[in-house]
């Protein structure tokens, strides 16, 4: 742990950061960019939000990691350690107890409090990239407010398909100004955006850095006549019952049986500790 | 207390010092108008500690800093240059500019960012003789519903804030406490 | 009953230590050194420290070896290591004229001061398996000449005493660097010259071949490439000249283009620049022809829309770690997303379905 500075980082590296995460959250959804700097850990696997983490953690922190909403995730584990041998701060799987939380592609289900920061992993924050690959013409939309390709693009789902054919990654307008992707999150998590947390999103390869600070309002795009639905697994989940969360589909055995379980892992068992079971849990209990 | 010299009064453990100072900066900017505490720094007069702390956490050679009026001191370059490293610099340079209201002058010698790159602008860190949640009214990201705090010139300010999302950020410090206003706040005056 | 997937850290601690064991291979065999692979892999580590933009061939052999052999694995470890260093300064630029060469060709002069001098190259070995080696034979030494004490002079240097190729006047400049600044487009010469000399070796000669076969074909001559040792330069503050802080290897090409001349310029030949690491010919030749080929818009010739005229596409796409980070991410989890998706197909096919059989039904 002595070999490195406190998480990781050198202290310019961690000021460089730090002044990108103030000016996110002074133009929120805005995309700043930054001098990201190689970690030894590859680009796309959580470069962005590691150095986030990095800039922002104290040692009085509490840090949880998810990935795809579960803490034992091979990628989580890993981040996690890293965390835990240059930082020594205290780690933790319970939301309740964290102070920071890195995610992948999910936000967790309980409600995130005031007291708490939760850092995004972004592989591509351009929420216009895949209808423009030109950086130089994004940034000017963004600047024109010109968002008019995205509400076309998808305008041309619903012909297409009768729906809005993007189903993660889905994009928002954040404070009426800047549209902004909310990284790989299912659209599930897209009403959970407006929270009384401070969110950070960092893209590492790609070298930005934007934010959403607490209550912020946060838009998903939609349109009158279509307008936009948080959906999921039309089941509860097979271990907790829980109706309200956002499932992961199992396959159970060769015949393709199917089971259902909570995608957050420690709300999961949460409610089982409480008590909640449910359809392959039920025997078990009784 | 021994006397105050140049190589006195940065960070004793940096790292540390510097995550801890900047979680309470960044909990202001997310969160306009609450006041918080910041200490760490122990900068020569007339800097307030909030706002050495400041210095000391976000500025290095990579930084403009601009020293306004009364804080452009011999003593105050000093500390800045041995602990920090950072150009001083004029008004329209500064990424970081340092004084009381009245010396820091209007806001159109500052940095205000462009269309393109909104986040070129400076940040301005305001020594204030008070610091209460009392005075203008504030809305907009971070804030629940509306938050109070005392500015130092709410027309000004609002200007400021009609430009977004171009504009300037702001610290306001006061002995050792800190509060912020980003430039998407929305400022009403009181009632 | 079913048990949610667990025990990723035991998983990977049980992964490293296989891949340990995969690395070090059969225990019958002798383990190889990093000086083995410094001496006889030694173009392996050039790469690596061209692309990890580090010289220090020893940590590049470590991190071959460490790697497998798994070049842009090995890479990555240099540049990895390469961010943890303080930074005490920066060197002059190195005077490439005053390189002490091993190797000196033009292909646009049969000769000139300095010679054509072939060195240690493989250009005209028939590429027949040499079984000899397999038998662990040892070479005899290669016969010697006299080294020539005196600077060898660029080629260019005597194209632009007669006027007829592009002056490249000296800047003071400070470049940007990439490092440490966050890429923005437009950008200026010295960064891309900076992001293809790090850039993948594979990548950046694919780029020059499709110049060369017509995709903004800009008829490069090798002007000279040269290989050798040049010294490296520091300015002290406290002192009030340059010190020696050591010597690099380097490859640098020149390469001349034809130049039609505009309105305000009369016909000249105008340049194209590379300088890697080591002994790195292929990649230098590369990097001036894409060099060459980005520079369109400054000469006023025609943007032709090609792949390798295009910064924005060919400096975003150039950095290997960069590239093989994001591919590679793809093998994570994505089970949130997938299911997502998964939903949505099944609702669209839902409603397509509904859709029909009404229709169905009223026949």
């Amino acid at each position: 742990m002595s070999e490195y500075n406190f998480a990781y980082l050198d202290e310019q590296t961690k000021r460089m950061i730090r002044r990108a995460i103030l000016k996110g959250l002074a133009v929120p959804g805005y995309q700043v960019p930054f001098a990201s700097r190689e970690m030894p850990m590859p680009y796309g696997w959580g470069t962005g939000g590691v150095q986030v983490s990095a800039a922002t953690l104290t040692p009085d922190d509490t840090f949880k990691v998810i990935d795809q909403g579960a803490d034992d995730t091979t990628n989580a584990v890993s981040i996690r350690k890293f965390f835990e041998n240059t930082a020594g701060v205290e780690t933790t799987e319970e939301t309740e107890k964290a102070s920071l939380i890195q995610t992948r592609h999910r936000i967790p289900e309980a409600k995130l409090r005031e007291d708490q920061i939760i850092v995004y992993q972004v592989p591509i924050p351009e929420p216009l990239r895949f209808l423009e690959p030109r950086e130089t013409e994004t940034r000017k939309m963004h600047s024109l407010e010109e968002y008019g390709l995205m509400h076309v693009k998808l305008y041309e789902d619903i012909s297409q398909h009768g729906a809005i054919s993007t189903s993660y990654a889905y994009p928002v307008k954040v404070s009426g100004r800047y549209v902004m992707d909310p990284s790989p999150i299912p659209k599930f998590d897209n009403p959970k955006l407006e929270m009384d947390a401070i969110q950070l999103f960092g893209a590492g390869r790609e070298q930005r850095i934007y934010a959403v600070p607490p209550h912020t309002k946060v838009v998903s795009l939609d349109f009158e006549d279509y307008p936009f639905e948080a959906t999921k697994a039309d089941h509860p989940c097979d271990l907790c019952g829980a109706e309200d969360s956002y499932l992961d589909e199992v396959i159970t055995d060769d015949a393709g049986s199917r089971m259902f379980v909570c995608s957050d892992t420690d709300y999961c068992r949460c409610r089982r500790e409480a008590g909640h079971t449910g359809r392959m849990t039920k025997d078990v209990a009784a | 207390m021994t006397k105050q010299s140049q190589f006195s009064g940065g960070f004793s453990d940096a790292s540390i010092q510097a995550a801890h100072a900047f979680r309470a900066a960044m909990t202001a900017m997310a969160r306009p108008g609450e006041i918080r505490s910041l200490t760490g720094g122990l900068p020569p007069k007339p800097l307030s500690i909030a706002a050495g702390t400041l210095l000391l956490t976000l500025c290095d050679p990579e930084t403009n800093v601009y020293l306004a009026g009364a804080a452009d001191t011999p003593a105050v370059r000093q500390w800045l240059t041995f602990h920090t490293g950072a150009p001083v610099t004029g008004a329209a340079e500064a990424d970081f500019a340092l004084g009381t209201w009245q010396d820091l002058g209007p806001l159109t010698a500052y940095r205000i960012g462009t269309a393109e790159y909104p986040d070129r602008s400076a940040t301005l860190i305001v020594e204030c003789a008070e610091l209460t949640n009392a005075g203008a009214t504030l809305s907009g990201p971070g804030i629940r519903d509306t938050a109070c705090l005392s500015l130092p010139d709410i027309p000004a300010l609002h200007a400021n804030s009609s430009m977004f999302p171009l504009g300037c950020d702001f610290f306001f410090t006061c002995g050792s406490e800190v509060a912020a206003l980003p430039r998407s706040t929305t400022i009403r005056s009181e009632g | 009953m079913y048990v949610a997937v667990k025990g990723g850290e035991k998983a990977i601690e049980n992964a490293h230590s296989w891949l340990a064991e995969e690395r070090r291979g059969s225990t019958d065999v002798a383990e190889l050194s990093i000086a083995q692979i410094r001496e006889q892999l030694s173009l392996a580590v050039n790469r690596v420290m061209a692309e990890g933009s580090l010289f220090d061939p020893d940590l590049a052999a470590l991190a071959i070896k460490q790697a497998r052999g798994d070049l842009i694995e090995a890479i990555f470890l240099i540049r990895a290591y390469r961010t943890t260093l303080p930074r005490f300064g920066c060197s002059n630029p190195v005077a490439t004229a005053e390189m002490a060469c091993d190797r000196r060709i033009s292909a646009t002069f049969k000769d000139a001061p300095g010679g054509q001098v072939l060195g240690p190259t493989f250009d005209y070995t028939h590429r027949l398996l040499d079984f000899k080696l397999a038998a662990e034979g040892e070479v005899p030494d290669a016969p010697k000449g006299a080294p020539r004490d005196e600077p060898t002079p660029h080629i260019t240097e005597f194209l632009q005493g007669e006027g007829i190729i592009q002056d490249e006047p000296e800047g003071d400049e400070t470049p940007d660097d990439l490092t440490r600044q966050p890429m923005e487009f437009p950008s200026k010469r010295p960064l891309r010259l900076q992001s293809l000399t790090r850039g993948d070796e594979g990548f950046v000669l694919g780029m020059a071949y499709s110049t060369q076969r017509g995709y903004a074909r800009n008829h490069a001559f090798v002007g000279e490439l040269r290989i050798g040792k040049v010294a490296v330069e520091m300015d002290i503050p406290e002192l009030d000249f340059a010190i020696d802080i050591g010597e690099v290897e380097l490859t640098e090409c020149e390469t001349v283009n034809q130049f039609k001349g505009s309105k305000t310029e009369p016909p000249q030949f105008t340049r194209g620049y590379g300088l890697v690491f080591g002994q790195s010919e292929r990649k230098s030749i590369a990097m001036a022809l894409v060099d060459r080929a980005l520079r369109w818009k400054e000469l006023g010739e025609d943007n032709l829309g090609a792949p390798a005229q295009d910064e924005e596409f060919v400096l975003s796409h150039a950095d290997n770690i960069q590239a093989t980070g994001f591919l590679e991410h793809i093998k994570l989890p994505h089970y949130v997303d997938f299911q997502s998706e998964l939903e949505l197909v099944r609702k669209l096919r839902r409603e397509a379905e509904e859709r029909i059989t009404p229709k169905e039904a009223a026949e």
